[in-house]
């Protein structure tokens, strides 16, 4: 069962990837969808029987490398936190693949659409499903080059291009830091197995390994090193510039690889090393620092973007931040489970979002949209639900996990653990903020393009089925799982796929928050961001323009991001073009091209032209020639042998 | 140099080196005609006959300060190839002056390259 | 010096100052000339040497067939006296240099070699002419090398003669075999003419 559900979506690739113009576009949707489809009920099936009856597996597929100490292989590791995962990524992405049925039903491309989407499932599923860091590392890069591919799927736009160059660069960027932890991970272990890891752990506390001439700590270099990657990966702050600009690609894309699925990669895979996290405090601590100051970064840029996915974009980062705040805390349960909720509706709002683009026949602009839940209804109450969830409305599947991190941030004792409170909470307001404005700007109001407007209709049900399941699953998956999540069916559904210290009591404490204010801060922020929100987008609309007006520095750092592109650009892409510039010149085109064809190469032309006027074409030249030759021979042999030629 | 007089040299008194003295200035000769002429190319083929005269002139006394007939057969064989060679280079000459009209030694460059 | 060296003397200076002359003529029906005086020479040189018939050999081929073939190509193409042109002193000095060198060391060859131990054949008991004497290796020793100089001399005829030979058009030619095949019928009309009108 399991070597099916994570090779099902190859095939998918493969046969709509190879055979896609016989399939014909409706065919390569089909099935593609029913052969994730088919996955996602053995994950749904898996997931029953991992996390409630307790079979965990380990399916050995093929050896890969045998070379002295480094032995892996491809094989499938089964527990709970994969199982949690294979849900996850089926489900979504077979959704995903339903709607893009639709969504994507006036393309040419199709079948290559769907067979790259298939194709990152199907790397997503080898990520998790790995039992040693190669597999991992195969499958993460597996994610990133989908990303790619279907980040630049409209290849003609040089704005998509860009974007998905500049998704591989940075995460390239924290790709060499995985790189160099499991190479790290590999110098102290001598294995890159799971299992093995995990029990030497506790062995190699103590060890240290030089960086930069100082002695660090080697499991924290090791933690800090694969955490890098993670922060390329969750589009975490410093390397979060590429996430904004993959909303490039389409609308479906966006919701399976930057919402629910590739983002999370980073949370899941800091999960699955929870044994090395664990046992170095520095580097829990770093990730809760990051992580908070992500969740509060991306939640000020959020509030001051125009184009509704970015809008949904900066929320993920934001909410990736939560993630990984949990898990720097220790609650590592707690930040799964907030991955498992967030993907629903995250990917709802996504698709939502795309509903309404379609609708508008590729409108994205807020400022141009308005009273749009007339002429659809049901994408209004779907977008609603999505930012109920993600605003943590009691009851909602948001409101347990949110919540729960916060909870768990306010109980934690750890060295950073107060002041990623604070941020997450001014980040809880400003999460509604946004989402409220979103909703209003989109939903309410007079329309601003009339002639948009009047086009406007309901997206059909391939598309809007989808969004139903999703919905559902926003509000209900919190209040079914939350138990065997987090809280008393905490041991018997994990099993230890999650280590903790015994020290680490983290998700016990924060469970009993007493005092009601603190209880009940997440929803008061949710209620004040809304209130906010109603204030300026329909009680006084001109609200919104006054504050730009009057504070336009403020509103000019958070619209250009910080000008963290800029930055970068300063920073590292002009030293780089300037450099590569240069070696042009100088290296390739004066020293190869100068020693080569310029050179070498046009010495040679020069001489056999001099050479060439000995050819005069006149005998007694020739003849005159060889007598000279004649000349040297017989001087040469006299000079030999001068001793024997003077005896006259 | 021979230990032992041959008789030729007994009897005309002429040492063997004066005779090849001879054969090296004719030989010198030859080879200078081929490329100091200007005129036309009959007069190299007639250099090329004194360079081969010159050599026979070696071997003839070579053949006879040697007591060795065998360079006499030789002579003879160059002096066969000689005019073999004179009378097609000759006919070879004929058949240029129909084509091109010129023996001159300047005008036959079109090997040039 | 004995007679025998005078007549070298003689023979030498004549044959390298016609020599020198071949190549200086302007006239080169001169040229051709001076050449037989060279090989008349050399023919007298060979006398000396003792190889009378190689001598006499000379002068009827040299001078018998291939001078006077050279004469003939001399006559039949229209050769003009050709002045000597102005670039013959570029190459003077250099080739000068390069025949002074090799002249040289000829000369040193000349006059350091020795000759080694068994080179110097016995002489034979009995006295034979230079004729016999050549007879006598040429038909059995020799005689592949005879018989490929007769090859030579078969593809030198040849080769002139496909070289050379073209077939002009008008040229008037005999048909012996036509010739001889006339008939008193074809060849003769007897025709009756009358006084003072002609044949018409």
């Amino acid at each position: 069962m399991y070597p099916a559900i994570v090779f099902l979506p190859l095939a998918g690739a493969l046969l709509a990837g190879f055979f896609g113009r016989t399939l014909g576009d409706k065919g390569a949707g089909f099935l593609t969808s029913l052969l994730v489809l088919v996955a996602a009920g053995l994950s749904w099936i898996a997931f029953y029987h991992v996390g409630f009856l307790g079979e965990e597996a380990r399916v050995p597929l093929l050896p890969f490398i045998g070379v002295g100490d480094l032995n892996t292989s491809w094989s499938l590791r089964i527990d709970t936190l994969t199982a949690v995962m294979l849900v996850v990524v089926t489900t979504v992405s077979s959704l995903v693949h339903v709607y893009s049925v639709g969504y994507m039903s006036e393309d040419d491309r199709q079948p290559l659409f769907f067979a790259e989407l298939s194709l990152f499932t199907f790397a997503m599923l080898s990520l998790v499903t790995a039992d040693n860091l190669i597999q991992l590392f195969f499958g993460w890069e597996g994610v990133g080059l989908a990303s790619y591919l279907l980040i630049g799927f409209w290849y003609h736009r040089p704005s998509a291009n860009q974007a998905a160059i500049k998704a591989f660069i940075v995460n390239r960027v924290g790709d060499f830091g995985f790189a160099l932890g499991v190479f790290a991970v590999f110098y102290i272990f001598r294995d890159v197995n799971f299992d093995t890891i995990f029990a030497a752990a506790k062995e190699k506390q103590s060890l240290t390994l030089p960086v930069f001439g100082y002695q660090a700590n080697a499991l924290t270099v090791i933690c800090l090193l694969l955490f890098m990657g993670a922060m390329g990966k969750s589009a975490q702050f410093l390397l979060h510039t590429w996430l904004p600009d993959a909303m490039e690609g389409p609308t479906p894309v966006s919701a399976l690889i930057h919402a629910a699925t590739m983002v999370t990669a980073g949370v899941f895979m800091v999960a699955r090393l929870s044994p090395l996290f664990e046992l170095s405090p520095t580097a829990l601590t770093v990730v809760t620092c990051v992580g908070a100051i992500t969740a509060f970064f991306a939640a000020t840029v959020g509030v001051a973007q125009n184009d509704i996915k970015r809008v949904v974009a900066y929320s993920t980062c934001s909410q990736l931040g939560y993630m990984f705040v949990a898990l720097g805390l220790g609650a590592y349960a707690a930040g799964i489970f907030h991955l498992f909720t967030h993907a629903f509706f995250k990917a709802l709002l996504f698709l939502g979002a795309g509903s309404v683009i379609h609708a508008l026949h590729g409108e994205q602009d807020l400022r141009k949209m308005g009273g749009l839940r007339g002429p659809i209804p049901f994408t209004f109450i779907m977008m609603l639900v999505g930012t109920l969830s993600l605003t943590g409305f009691p009851f909602t599947s948001g409101f347990f996990s949110k919540d729960a991190i916060i909870d768990v941030a306010f109980a934690s004792s750890a060295p950073a653990a107060r002041y990623a409170y604070y941020l997450l909470v001014i980040a809880a307001f400003l999460t509604s903020f946004y989402s409220w404005r979103l909703i209003f700007m989109a939903f309410f109001g007079k329309p601003k393009d009339e002639h948009a407007f009047e086009h406007a209709h309901e997206s059909p049900p391939v598309m809007t089925g989808p969004l139903l399941i999703l919905a559902i699953g926003a509000l209900g998956a919190g209040f079914v799982f939350a138990d065997y999540f987090v809280e008393a069916g905490y041991a018997h559904f994990w099993r230890g796929a999650l280590f903790t210290l015994p020290s680490n009591t983290i998700l016990e404490q924060s469970g009993h928050v007493e005092a009601p204010l603190i209880k009940w801060l997440p929803t008061i922020m949710m209620a004040g961001g809304f209130l906010v929100a109603y204030a300026a987008y329909i009680a006084a609309p001109g609200l919104p323009a006054w504050t730009v007006r009057n504070f336009k520095p403020i509103h000019a750092f958070l619209y250009n991001k910080w000008y963290f592109d800029e930055l970068y650009h300063w920073v590292f892409v002009r030293p780089t073009a300037w450099l590569a510039r240069f070696l042009w010149i100088y290296g390739d085109g004066a020293i190869i091209d100068g020693l080569g064809p310029d050179g070498v190469a046009a010495r040679v032309i020069a001489v056999t032209k001099r050479t060439v006027r000995l050819q005069t074409g006149y005998v007694y030249h020739y003849a005159f020639v060889m007598l000279i030759g004649v000349a040297v021979l017989v001087s040469y042999f006299a000079y030999l042998f001068r001793g024997a030629l003077f005896k006259i | 140099m021979p230990t032992t007089i041959s008789p030729i040299e007994a009897a005309t008194g002429i040492a063997l080196q004066q005779y090849l003295t001879v054969a090296a200035i004719l030989f010198t000769l030859g080879a200078f005609g081929i490329f100091l002429n200007r005129k036309n190319v009959i007069i190299i083929l007639m250099s090329i006959e004194l360079m081969l005269l010159a050599v026979n002139i070696n071997l003839v006394a070579f053949s006879a300060y040697l007591n060795d007939i065998t360079g006499q057969i030789y002579a003879l064989i160059v002096l066969t190839v000689a005019a073999a060679e004179a009378a097609i280079g000759l006919a070879i000459i004929v058949i240029y002056y129909r084509n091109r009209g010129s023996i001159a030694v300047d005008d036959i460059n079109s090997m040039r390259g | 010096m004995t007679i025998a060296g005078f007549f070298f003397y003689l023979f030498s200076t004549v044959l390298l100052s016609s020599g020198a002359m071949v190549i200086t003529a302007r006239n080169p029906v001169h040229s051709v000339l001076f050449l037989i005086l060279a090989f008349f020479n050399a023919a007298g040189l060979f006398v000396l040497l003792g190889a009378e018939f190689l001598a006499m050999i000379l002068v009827i081929v040299y001078v018998g067939a291939v001078a006077v073939l050279f004469l003939f190509v001399v006559m039949t193409l229209d050769i003009d006296f050709t002045e000597l042109r102005a670039g013959r002193a570029r190459y003077l000095p250099v080739g000068l240099g390069i025949g002074l060198i090799l002249l040289t060391e000829l000369i040193f060859v000349v006059g350091g070699f020795a000759v080694a131990p068994g080179a110097v054949q016995p002489i034979p008991a009995e006295q034979v002419t230079n004729a016999a004497a050549i007879g006598r290796v040429l038909y059995t020793k020799y005689v592949y090398f005879f018989e490929l100089a007769g090859g030579v001399l078969l593809v030198a005829m040849i080769g002139t003669i496909v070289l050379t030979l073209r077939h002009r058009a008008g040229a008037k030619r005999q048909n012996i075999a036509e010739q001889v095949g006339r008939r008193r019928k074809d060849a003769i009309e007897v025709v009756k003419v009358e006084t003072g009108k002609g044949i018409s």
